[in-house]
């Protein structure tokens, strides 16, 4: 771990006034290879590839499991996967999360069984980007993507609402409200086994097909 | 019933056993479940509740017991069992076998279970979430597949029916057949397919089902209104009153974001125990109604309503009720503060005793015997707990009062209490209660009520605001009541009319019980008051004020939170004669004609008191505290300082320690008799009678759809006889009216008193008041 050690070795001076509790004053001789070795870093570093990224013309790419921006997932017919039930809230220790959960009725189906989520916003000025939100949620639906451009000028627009979270739609996918598929219940969303919306809608509202 | 209860109804025996090596001494009868609470062991458990008998239905409470040397062969349901000397349990805590027991019976628990949590309402508040976290094993071994069921069913339009997690502990089952006295549910099938489900016949419309959601262990009853709304870490709760009628329910208000999402029932033995009725559960939408005042409005030149600074509405205000003689008048909904605020108010302000919070048909007789009989006494639920007799008079304990039915039937169920009723027929609530009807048409109490005579000391005569519509009818109670020793109370409806009384918001008393003729009490008041004079002269009741206003010689009225619809249907366009300053909560049928109005918090937004039919004082904390409305009484005391007499209470707190400190006057005034005349109807017409229901069209239950959708329906109440010469069956149209207007209503026959033809005062195509103009009396009845 010594390379890491980035402060320099106390001279004697500074440990005998460390000893003798006299303040330090930055003014004590230091030892003339304690120099040199300094100036040694400054001089090599002129010969390296720079760390220094031109953000923001040149884009990082950041790692594959790198905390970003959330999401709110859907199903492969476009319903939502969120179910509103406030977990993620729950578990947020920065209390970024807020959630309104509503009834799914007829007509009005956003999720796969009973209960949606009327509201959903992350506030990112509050959030940590720590993923207990994501270990938290019993559906998959909130994962973090890779994205990290969130700055914003002012509080307000730095409050995600639900349209900006979701998921876009794919290619299948249709807008929610509508109909789960036919014979089917959460269960079979929740083991992924729906794989295109209900047949009486018009794919052609959401995505091509 | 609670250790304590059994320890104060009897001088008992104290039992002596050991539980996990502790020594405890509890009263005999105790179970042992509520032996270990005393020693802070926590037996898990679902179906035991303390006010419910015992079933032993869920076995999630086993422990191992041992009596006399000799051990049960397998462990015992603790909350079956009744302590008995020298016992010894060892319950999960010192026992591996109970402990295992436990863990296999949270197993079995689980199997059906769906543990869909994250969508279920209890999650988060969830005795078994908790306890299977607690007492259940890590990890599932079940692999097997789960029964289901349809999700949700409505068992009715309030209550919502989760089969599949329910865990069939019969709480619910047991609450409505033991306490609330409507077994509208019933565990259906055996096995694993057994439910709760509904008698197809009769829908499940308790007023008290509220209570079967929140007893609940499990999410399998939710309520409509709350369902989806919260999560428990969301909201902020807060103890509060009631402020739906006189009972006094201790509740709890549970708020999200400034909006009150649910309410509970608080836990209360002395009065509410642990329940409450559907209303006080339910209603409280109407705080964030459309039509809610939130700025002063004053009413401009060209005679509409313009919002106002609340310096430019006082200043009007102030200016309107000083150069007229005023009037003021309360209505029943004003917390004691409040309504100490007007009295205070009506009498250094404005000089005067024209005060009344009697929005209502009232009477002098009345009057007087609030003054004398009613104010600084005290009846309370224990009295009714020991009652041998109960006599209902002009009072429907259901609808009008329902915690005082929840006592009342308690005692009938548990010792048969007796309970008679002077009423035109045996409402449901009554048919409840067992109770014998003394058939009376309206108008004729007095001469049924003097006839009764089997009271003892140990009765209770109970008398409902209604009582004062029959003139003599109070006389013949208060006649009654001394000659039998019985205890007299009078239970009004609304939550606020006995701290207004106590406050003297009536025009025969000063504040504390000191009646305005004594002029000894005035001289206290003028002294606390620190003023040199209070005015002496006998003020007028609502009635007589409004006819004054009529008149022209009063000339401005100070209306807080009364529908002049609750009185008369002329009374709005006469009082559009005065200059009127309205405090209200909402658009009303006041702001229409008032001048000044005056915004004010509504109960969950204030500090406050009110005072129960019992006299018992019930404090509340604003649940709402960061609202910006103020009570009635700061609104008062900042409009007294603008007329330039200063009534000094600018805070809650201030008016509730000043009234606190005048105590309660000795004397009352004389209670003169009056006597009863029987009415009597032409021939062929009938005898209007009429009660509010305890949901009806009642303002503070407005939006409340999936309550209003439990409300009993609207229908006429005719006698066979009428009905065959009406020739109408059960469920036809018949039309009720007088001179002044017409009620439609399908008709239902039952053993009414024969003249008397009944139906709903304030409910949907049944507003009384409004189409009728009366409350009771001639009506004529025909086939529609
Ligand atoms: S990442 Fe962490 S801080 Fe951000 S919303 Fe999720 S739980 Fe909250
Ligand atoms: S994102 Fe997941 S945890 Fe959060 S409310 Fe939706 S379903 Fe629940
Ligand atoms: S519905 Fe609830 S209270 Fe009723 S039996 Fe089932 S678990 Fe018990
Ligand atoms: S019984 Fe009365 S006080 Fe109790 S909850 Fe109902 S309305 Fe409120
Ligand atoms: S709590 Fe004892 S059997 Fe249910």
């Amino acid at each position: 771990m010594s390379e890491f050690h980035l402060e320099p070795k106390p001279s004697g001076a500074i440990q005998r006034a460390a000893e003798q509790s006299v303040p330090v004053t930055g003014t004590e001789p230091s030892g003339f290879f304690t120099q040199l070795k300094g100036f040694w870093v400054t001089f090599s570093t002129m010969f390296k590839k720079p760390n220094t990224i031109e953000y923001p013309e040149v884009k990082p790419e950041v790692a594959p499991r790198f905390h970003g921006r959330h999401q709110l997932n859907r199903y492969e017919d476009g319903l939502e996967k969120c179910i509103g039930c406030e977990l993620c809230a729950w578990a947020c220790p920065a209390d970024a999360i807020y959630v309104e959960g509503e009834n799914n009725t007829e007509g009005n189906q956003i999720s796969p069984g009973e209960r949606h989520a009327k509201v959903y916003q992350i506030n990112y000025l509050r959030c940590i980007f720590c993923g207990l939100c994501i270990e938290a949620c019993p559906t998959r639906a909130l994962t973090m993507t890779n994205e990290y451009e969130i700055a914003d000028d002012s509080r307000e627009k730095l409050i995600w609402e639900k349209e900006d979270l979701l998921a876009p739609l794919r290619a299948g996918m249709l807008m929610p409200p509508h109909p789960m598929y036919p014979e089917s219940d959460h269960h079979n969303y929740y083991r992924n086994e729906i794989k295109e919306s209900h047949p009486s809608q018009d794919t052609k509202a959401g995505g091509e097909k | 019933m609670s250790t304590q209860e059994i320890a104060t109804e009897t001088a008992v025996e104290m039992i002596t056993l050991t539980i996990d090596g502790f020594e405890v001494s509890v009263p005999k009868g105790t179970l042992v479940i509520r032996a270990a609470e005393k020693l802070g062991i926590q037996i898990p458990r679902f179906c035991d509740h303390p006010l419910l008998d015992p079933v032993g239905a869920c076995r999630q409470c086993l422990v191992e017991i041992e009596v006399n040397g000799r051990k049960f062969p397998k462990p015992q349901a603790s909350c079956t069992i009744p302590v008995e000397p020298g016992m010894i349990v060892n319950t999960q805590l010192t026992s591996a076998v109970a402990d295992k027991a436990q863990q296999g019976v949270m197993e079995l628990l689980l199997i059906n279970h769906p543990l869909d949590c994250p969508v279920c309402d209890k999650g988060g508040e969830c005795p078994l979430q908790n306890q299977a976290m607690s007492n259940g094993r890590e990890e599932s071994r079940f692999e097997g597949t789960k029964r289901t069921f349809e999700k949700p069913i409505n068992i009715s339009s309030q209550v919502l029916l989760d089969r599949e997690r329910c865990i069939l502990c019969a709480r619910c089952t047991r609450f409505s057949e033991q306490i609330a006295g409507d077994p509208f549910i019933t565990l259906n099938e055996r096995g694993a397919l057994q439910q709760v489900g509904i008698y197809e016949k009769e829908p499940f419309e308790s007023y008290f089902s509220g209570n079967t959601v929140q007893i609940c262990p499990v999410g399998a009853l939710t309520g409509a209104s709350y369902r989806f709304r919260a999560r428990p870490f969301d909201l902020i709760s807060t103890p509060s009153a009631c402020e739906h009628c006189a009972s006094g329910c201790d509740m709890r208000t549970d708020v999200r974001r400034g909006k009150t999402l649910r309410r509970l029932a608080g836990d209360d033995a002395a009065v509410n125990e642990e329940w409450n009725c559907d209303k006080g559960r339910w209603a409280f939408k109407y705080v964030n109604a459309k039509d809610r005042i939130t700025t002063p409005l004053i009413r401009d030149e060209s005679g509409q309503l313009r919002e106002a600074s609340w310096p430019e509405a006082l200043a009007l205000a102030a200016k309107g009720l000083k150069e007229n003689r005023s009037a003021v008048l309360v209505g029943g909904r004003a917390t004691l503060e409040d309504a100490y605020g007007y009295s205070k108010f009506a009498r250094i302000a404005l000089n005067t005793n024209d005060i009344d919070f009697r929005s209502r048909a009232t009477s002098k007789e009345e009057k007087n015997f609030l003054a004398s009989h009613v104010v600084g006494t005290q009846v309370n639920y224990k009295d009714l707990d020991r009652a041998d007799h109960v006599l209902l008079l002009g009072f429907e304990a259901e609808e009008e009062s329902p915690i005082v039915f929840l006592r009342l039937y308690k005692q009938v169920k548990k010792r048969e209490l007796k309970i008679t009723a002077v009423a035109p027929f045996t409402s449901r609530g009554n048919k409840k209660l067992k109770a014998e009807l003394i058939s009376t048409q309206a108008g004729s109490e007095a001469s049924a009520i003097s006839k009764i005579s089997n009271l003892s000391k140990k009765s209770v005569i109970l008398i409902g605001e209604r009582l004062s519509e029959s003139s003599g009818a109070i006389s013949a109670a208060v006649a009654l009541a001394t000659n039998s020793g019985a205890k007299l109370a009078w239970i009004p409806r609304r939550a606020g009319e006995r701290g207004a009384l106590e406050a003297g918001a009536l025009s025969n008393l000063l504040p504390g019980a000191r009646p305005v003729s004594d002029s000894a009490a005035r001289v206290d008041l003028q002294a606390a008051w620190g003023v040199s004079s209070l005015p002496s002269n006998p003020g007028l009741d609502s009635d007589e004020i409004i006819k004054e206003v009529e008149k022209g010689n009063i000339g401005a009225l100070l209306v807080g939170g009364v529908d002049p619809l609750d009185i008369s249907p002329d009374y709005q366009a006469i009082m559009e004669k005065a200059f009127i300053v309205s405090l209200e909560i909402r658009q009303s049928a006041v702001t229409q004609i008032a001048d000044v109005v005056l915004p004010v918090a509504a109960v969950v937004e204030k500090s406050g008191t009110f005072i129960n039919w019992e006299s018992r004082a019930r404090f509340f904390e604003a649940a709402v505290p960061e609202s910006l409305t103020r009570s009635d009484v700061r609104i008062l005391s900042m409009l007294a300082d603008e007329m330039g007499s200063s009534i000094n209470l600018p805070t809650v707190s201030s008016a509730r320690d000043e009234f606190n400190s005048l105590g309660t006057w000795h004397n009352r005034e004389s209670f003169t008799p009056v006597s009863g005349e029987s009415t009597k109807i032409a021939n062929g017409k009938a005898n209007l009678c009429s009660w509010r229901l305890l949901l009806d069209a009642g303002s503070l239950q407005d939006g409340e759809n999936n309550l209003a959708g439990t409300a009993h329906p609207s229908v006429a109440i005719i006698s066979k006889s009428r009905a065959d010469s009406l020739g109408v069956t059960n469920g036809d149209q018949i039309k009720i009216s007088t001179p002044r207007g017409e009620i439609t209503l399908a008709c239902q026959i039952d053993s009414i008193d024969e003249e008397s033809v009944w139906v709903p005062r304030n409910s949907i195509n049944s507003k009384v008041i409004e189409s009728l103009g009366i409350t009771s009396g001639e009506v004529s009845v025909v086939r529609a």
